[in-house]
């Protein structure tokens, strides 16, 4: 469970998330994140693909992060998001602040 | 290392819905550390015995996460000499989940709806609004500091 990190197509960063996203382990994921944006990245894609639960500190998370590459002049894309995890961010209308694809091939062609 | 939550477990004769139940009680520390294995230990008694779809398996453990968050981190904020208490009714029809803390408590009225244009940017303050979506049946304390949450078992 946790985090990783590889490189997509075209230069992308890829943050995939194992398991979950919640109240304990969002900072990682800000770290990773900030990490990447001090490095000069700018194009960043998180995937849910292997996450099967995410809180309202997790999508606070988020939201702070699409703020601060916003601010960088970056661009972040979510993708891979099930049927539950999904129904969260429609519930709480951030499918309207995030670029969401179903996978994350969709994404990084839309980069 | 001995997890520093304490469960109870024990068969009643009725539930306030009538019929048998089982009723888990659940203490744990003010620790954000300590939700996880909470969720999971009383997700794993409500769910026990009866057929459950993925998805009240997903709201189950969304709203007793959220509710155990804003009890640690907005009525106990953290002091870890204050506990959380989760008491959950097991009935054959309906979950009923009391989860409390030893805050003042607060108007559960006076929060604002994150969906609402100029709080879309703002990291806080889903949690509660999750848990009202995701349940059949909301209730507070006086106080403020118990939320009772009903989730249907259909």
């Amino acid at each position: 469970m946790g985090f990783s990190e590889t490189k997509g197509a075209g230069g992308v960063t890829v943050v995939q998330v194992d398991g979950q996203l919640i109240i304990g382990n969002r900072h990682e994921l800000k770290d990773l994140v900030q990490a990447a944006l001090d490095r000069g990245e700018r194009r960043l894609l998180v995937d849910f693909s292997r996450t099967g639960y995410i809180d309202s500190s997790g999508l606070g998370a988020l939201v702070s992060l699409s703020k601060r590459i916003r601010e960088a002049g970056g661009e972040l894309r979510l993708s891979g998001l099930n049927d539950d995890l999904r129904s969260l961010f429609e519930l709480t209308k951030l499918d309207t602040l995030f670029a969401i694809t179903e996978t994350p091939e969709q994404a990084l062609a839309s980069f | 290392m001995t997890s520093p939550l304490r469960l109870c477990v024990r068969r009643t004769s009725a539930s306030a819905a009538g019929g048998a139940a089982t009723l888990v009680t659940l203490r744990l520390p003010s620790d954000v550390n300590c939700i996880e294995e909470a969720v999971e230990l009383v997700t794993r008694h409500c769910l026990a015995g009866h057929a459950a779809t993925a998805t009240t398996r997903f709201r189950l453990r969304v709203v007793l996460s959220e509710a155990l968050s804003n009890a640690i981190l907005r009525g106990n904020c953290e002091d870890c000499n204050k506990w959380v208490e989760v008491r959950a009714e097991l009935g054959p029809e309906a979950i009923t989940l009391y989860v409390t803390d030893e805050g003042p408590g607060f108007d559960p009225s006076a929060v604002p709806e994150p969906i609402q244009p100029e709080q879309l940017d703002e990291a806080r303050g889903r949690g509660l609004f999750l848990i009202r979506k995701l349940v059949d049946a909301v209730q507070f304390n006086q106080q403020g500091n118990s939320i009772c949450m009903i989730l249907r078992r259909s």
